[in-house]
């Protein structure tokens, strides 16, 4: 029982996680109905630029304390993200507007080659480590319940409570804020929203930018667990079943949708793998949220499709 | 002034409905079929053959396999390299299986093989569409790289994993020398290409692309999107199957499961992008712009930065593909969306009116 | 659009044309050219370029310090594979044309097993050291394959024997639990037959977990190791998969000292950022580390104070690259020795080469010589043994740095000699190929 709690807790908290780069999609798709097959490249070049200024920061400017250093390191990779959002929209997306949904897609994917590219030709294709601080050692609750205790990751603790707070953030954002009103606007009807005077150039170079961040901030998370380096960008495609069992256009179904996947994986893996020789957890966590679109062939968060016959 | 077809009067059913009705046109097929089998083996070398030419006309023919899947029945499939991983074992288990099992069987047969496992995946399409489509196909792939690695069976209990084959034969020709495989691969390219363009000029290719233009009104109609999806499926995945075992048996000779991972389908989707979706045509240069490129960028690369005078590593040039690719990538899909087949279409046009400008 | 148009049709042009420019030969005479298959992008980078730029010095010292072999000037060209198979091949079919080729080291077990096949018709040698075809030991079978110093199953044979030493005998190590977390690969499992063997042999129990390649996400194989509590953990990842599962085993609470790894997941860039939280893993040593050798002095004197590294100078020593000198050193010695035979100053080809890698004595006196002393143990291959020798020792990383902690430890031939036959004799029957006659070895 312990250790199916330990299971359990372990796929919530791997779900979290999931969920934090499943954001990222959810984000550009609701507000401009692209598909950005490229947040993988974003996550990895947000945590190379993170891992990499924290690194210079202290050997040229001679800032001591690691906080600082994380810090400002922090902000000058989300000033990176700001500028490849920028150069994303004003570069691609803008000559791309009304093109068909695979079109778009492809662009993605070569912006995804693009960054890669360039990450590894600007920063190195080695392991290099970012130190948040997180605590690296396990932590064991309810002790006197089951003995030994449940195992609780501290890290992974952590990095699920960044996360709810990311989304609470969020959520603030788009509900109480002009821009984030004017991004649902958007997301809903671009052409309603463009004759009503909202700028949609600038509109979708915030989503952008908004998702960057987001990419940023799941890259310094991932990349503190398991050090940064081009591999990274496989993490995105453990997180896509996230995003078609949540729905391609809703936030909270990127967090329960991360917390169901999270779970199946863990828990198939270690109770079903055992009998199939192991490795199934990437294909069951794909067929799960196939299952759920038989179901609801919308995700279960998703907006219906209409079509327009 | 000379691609006009004034005077060229069809006075039969059948001539007018031949693949290539202008004369003009069958003349350019027969010299490219005549330079692609008489004259590139007088003046291409070993390895011209096996790393350039050899790769580039297998990844047609995937390319074509999934054209027809994406391009001319609109689902969008990124487990491609799941079929032609499925393809390639599936022939492997029949020539080794059934000792004396001459080549083209067992490559129709592995073909076979990955039909079924594509109908099988295919069917989430009936209840699935777009986006959600293409990342349900990723369970395809996912669970092939797993099902390879973990099956004993099914790569003949090798204790690493690794299969290979040897001593291929046709008809008695043993396919040894790099001649012998680039003709066997450009044989069956030539067939399958040209089955597969009457297939899609044919009332199922109509039902194909029928559902990818407005499946609902399909329906309505009285097309059943069962069998045209299934069947689209059906078709591609054959292909694709076809594909990754002359893949596995002529250009890998020793495979792994690791040799039709998720990159393969992600580079046919590419290819079939950049070339054109929902034209025959649009295989064939897709496919030669995403083998190609690398090769040349690694040649051109490290003589250009000579010229400016700093020396490039293998890592500087590999990055420098990547963001050339992708920036090519992009570059082409803003110029025409529409792909390289379309740039030849419009090419064409302007060659009907020349030497007057419209 | 005339403008895109014109770039357009220039692009696809030069495209074509340079696609039809086969790499000019440099037919020079008097130069030995020696492959560099490589990776230095993707997954397994940060291993990949330490073992390259390893092998790059150490060519780069035989002209800056002897001036060639024997006067033979040395050349090479790396090719970058990526660690994948149809990148690998295209790399060999490009440089395999060379005159003057020796030997490739494809540096990925993928790689090898379809470059085994080619190389038998194109005769050049392929050395795998430490990793590859582990049936290939036998060079009766495989004329043109040689896994020098150890293969996947000396590998996995020796952890067993140390376990043993360390707990007092073989035998006690019934009724233990070993779990094998491995790369899901052929690399990953090829102990398992070895492994398998002896279990049945010592009665212990052998868990199997596979991590999906490339191993970034290892939670639920280091919960599986929770569950079942074995006595031991062998490691066999290679790239980003060996850090993430030392972070792992941290993460849930299994002890390193438990854990043990082959030589590929003993190595700096694997354990550097995990630091103290490594302490006490131990891992296989093919080969020392340490910039206290005297060719590791001379690289660094020759070839880095010349600023002709190949990478940054405190990669000097480190264990991957000493392995990458290693190997160069082995292609080096091959030529030299075939140039004994052959013709001294002279060009070897590929098959001139094999003979001269399956005569390889390298006794201490000339390991002194080359400066190898303490490095590896003396190695000499012969027709039916294309291993050389098959010890390893066992390093532990105490938190900054790697330290021995047993002796040498030989492989048992008498286990694995049997099971690489019966391998051996399967492939061929595959293949439908013979074994070599005692004449061939003449040749």
């Amino acid at each position: 029982m312990a250790f199916f709690l330990e299971t359990l807790l372990g796929g919530l908290m791997a779900g979290m996680l999931y969920s934090l780069v499943a954001l990222g999609f959810v984000l550009i798709f609701k507000a401009s109905g692209v598909f950005n097959f490229a947040q993988g490249a974003m996550v990895l070049f947000g945590a190379l630029s993170m891992a990499r200024f924290s690194e210079w920061i202290p050997q040229l400017t001679g800032v001591d304390s690691l906080f600082m250093a994380n810090v400002l390191a922090f902000v000058m990779a989300a000033v990176v993200m700001f500028v490849v959002a920028w150069a994303v929209e004003y570069l691609v997306l803008r000559h791309l507007v009304n093109q068909e949904g695979a079109t778009l897609l492809m662009a993605t994917l070569g912006i995804a080659y693009f960054l890669e590219g360039l990450g590894q030709t600007l920063f190195g294709s080695s392991i290099y480590k970012i130190d948040i601080g997180m605590p690296k050692d396990p932590v064991f609750i309810l002790e006197g319940m089951f003995q030994g205790g449940v195992l609780v990751n501290k890290e992974d603790f952590y990095a699920a409570l960044i996360a709810a707070a990311l989304v609470c953030l969020l959520t603030l954002f788009f509900q109480k804020t002009v821009t984030g009103r004017a991004l649902r606007a958007v997301a809903d009807d671009h052409q309603a929203a463009q004759s009503i005077g909202i700028p949609l150039n600038r509109i979708w170079m915030i989503v952008w930018c908004v998702a960057g961040v987001v990419a940023l901030v799941a890259g310094m998370i991932w990349g503190s667990k398991l050090g940064v380096q081009f591999s990274l960008t496989t993490v995105a495609l453990r997180a896509l079943p996230v995003v078609i069992l949540g729905g391609l256009t809703s936030v909270p179904g990127a967090i329960i949708g991360g917390l169901i996947i999270g779970v199946g994986e863990k828990l198939s893996e270690v109770y079903l793998g055992g009998f199939v020789g192991g490795g199934i957890e990437i294909w069951f966590a794909y067929v799960l949220a196939l299952g759920f679109l038989l179901i609801r062939p919308q995700g279960l968060f998703g907006e219906k499709i209409i079509d327009r016959v | 002034m000379f691609y006009r077809e004034n005077g060229q009067f069809k006075t039969t059913y059948q001539a007018d409905q031949q693949i290539l009705p202008i004369r003009q046109d069958r003349m350019v097929m027969m010299l490219i079929l005549v330079f692609a089998i008489a004259v590139v083996p007088m003046l291409a070398s070993d390895y011209f053959f096996r790393a350039i030419l050899i790769p580039f006309l297998i990844m047609s023919l995937a390319a074509l396999g999934v054209n027809i899947l994406v391009g001319y029945c609109g689902q969008i499939s990124l487990g491609s390299g799941a079929f032609m991983a499925v393809g390639a074992y599936g022939a492997y288990n029949f020539f080794v299986r059934i000792p004396g099992l001459p080549l083209i069987p067992a490559l129709i047969l592995g073909g076979l093989c990955a039909t079924l496992f594509g109908i099988l995946f295919g069917l989430p399409s009936l209840r699935v569409k777009g986006l959600y489509l293409a990342v349900a196909t990723l369970a395809a792939q996912f669970f092939s790289d797993w099902m390879f690695l973990r099956i004993k069976w099914l790569t003949n209990d090798s204790p690493s994993g690794s299969v290979s084959v040897a001593e291929l034969q046709v008809f008695g020709f043993p396919i040894e020398s790099a001649l012998s495989k680039y003709w066997l691969c450009l044989a069956l390219l030539m067939v399958i290409a040209l089955l597969a363009k009457n297939l899609v000029r044919s009332a199922v290719g109509r039902e194909w692309m029928a559902i990818r233009d407005m499946d609902v009104a399909a329906a309505v109609i009285g097309i059943r999107p069962m069998y045209a999806k299934l069947s689209a499926f059906a078709v591609s995945s054959f292909i694709v199957g076809v594909a990754g075992a002359l893949w596995a048996f002529i250009y890998l000779g020793a495979w792994e499961p690791a040799a039709f991972s998720v990159d393969i389908s992600f580079r046919l989707l590419f290819m079939v992008i950049i070339g054109g979706l929902g034209s025959i045509l649009g295989g064939f240069l897709g496919a030669a712009f995403i083998t190609l490129l690398p090769i040349a960028l690694s040649q051109i690369l490290p003589s250009l930065a000579g010229l400016v005078g700093f020396e490039i590593s293998t890592a500087g040039v590999s990055h420098a593909e990547l963001m050339i690719f992708g920036g090519l990538i992009v570059w082409f899909l803003i110029v025409e969306p529409h792909g390289l087949a379309k740039l030849w279409a419009i090419a064409k046009q302007k060659m009907r009116l020349w030497p007057f400008p419209h | 659009m005339k403008i895109r148009d014109l770039i357009l049709a220039v692009a696809a042009l030069a495209t074509a044309a340079s696609s039809l420019v086969t790499t000019p030969v440099q037919a020079q005479a008097k130069e030995q050219f020696f492959p560099l298959l490589s990776y230095r992008t993707g997954p397994y980078a940060p291993n990949g370029i330490p073992w390259a730029n390893g092998k790059q010095d150490y060519l780069k010292l035989i002209n800056a310090r002897d001036g060639g072999i024997n006067g033979v000037k040395v050349t090479f060209e790396e090719c970058e594979t990526g660690y994948a198979t149809d990148r690998g091949v295209e790399c060999y079919e490009r440089l395999k044309g060379r005159p003057g080729v020796t030997v490739f080291d494809p540096q990925a077990t993928g790689i090898t097993f379809a470059l085994t096949e080619k190389v038998v018709v194109d005769k050049v040698p392929l050395i795998t050291l430490g990793y590859g075809l582990s049936i290939a030991q036998d060079g009766m079978a495989f004329k043109w394959n040689f896994p020098l110093m150890g293969s996947y199953w000396t590998g996995a044979d020796i952890l067993v024997q140390h376990l043993g030493n360390k707990e007092g005998g073989l035998d006690k190590l019934k009724g233990k639990k070993i779990a094998l977390v491995y790369h899901d690969s052929p690399f990953g499992k090829e102990p398992i037959p070895v492994l398998q063997e002896r279990a049945k042999m010592h009665g212990f129990d052998l868990q199997l977990i596979p991590v999906t390649a490339p191993g970034v996400e290892q939670k639920s194989a280091w919960l599986q190791v929770r569950q079942s509590r074995p006595d031991f953990v062998f490691l066999w990842g290679w790239g980003v998969m060996n850090s993430t599962a030392l972070k792992e085993a941290q993460a849930t609470g299994y002890p390193r000292d438990k854990m043990y790894g082959v030589w590929w997941a003993g190595a700096e860039p694997d354990v550097k950022d995990v630091g103290e939280g490594a302490k006490g893993y131990n891992a296989l040593a093919l080969n020392t580390s340490g910039t206290q050798p005297k060719v590791i002095q001379d690289i660094l004197k020759h070839v880095h104070g010349k600023n002709q590294g190949s990478g940054p100078k405190d990669e000097v020593g480190q264990v991957l690259y000493t392995r990458g000198v290693i190997i160069s050193m082995l292609s080096v010695e091959a030529v030299r020795r075939a140039q004994e035979r052959f013709g001294k100053g002279k060009v070897m080809t590929g098959d001139q080469v094999r003979w001269g890698m399956e005569n390889l004595a390298l006794d201490q006196k000339r390991l002194e010589a080359l400066g190898f002393t303490g490095i590896m143990q003396p190695l000499s291959t012969s027709c039916s043994d294309h291993m050389g020798s098959s010890s390893a020792r066992v390093q532990t990383w105490d938190g900054s740095k790697w330290g021995f902690s047993s002796d040498f430890i030989q492989a048992d031939e008498q286990i694995l000699k049997p099971m690489i036959k019966a391998g051996a004799d399967k492939y061929m029957a595959d293949k439908k190929m013979t074994r070599r006659t005692a004449s061939d070895c003449q040749s």
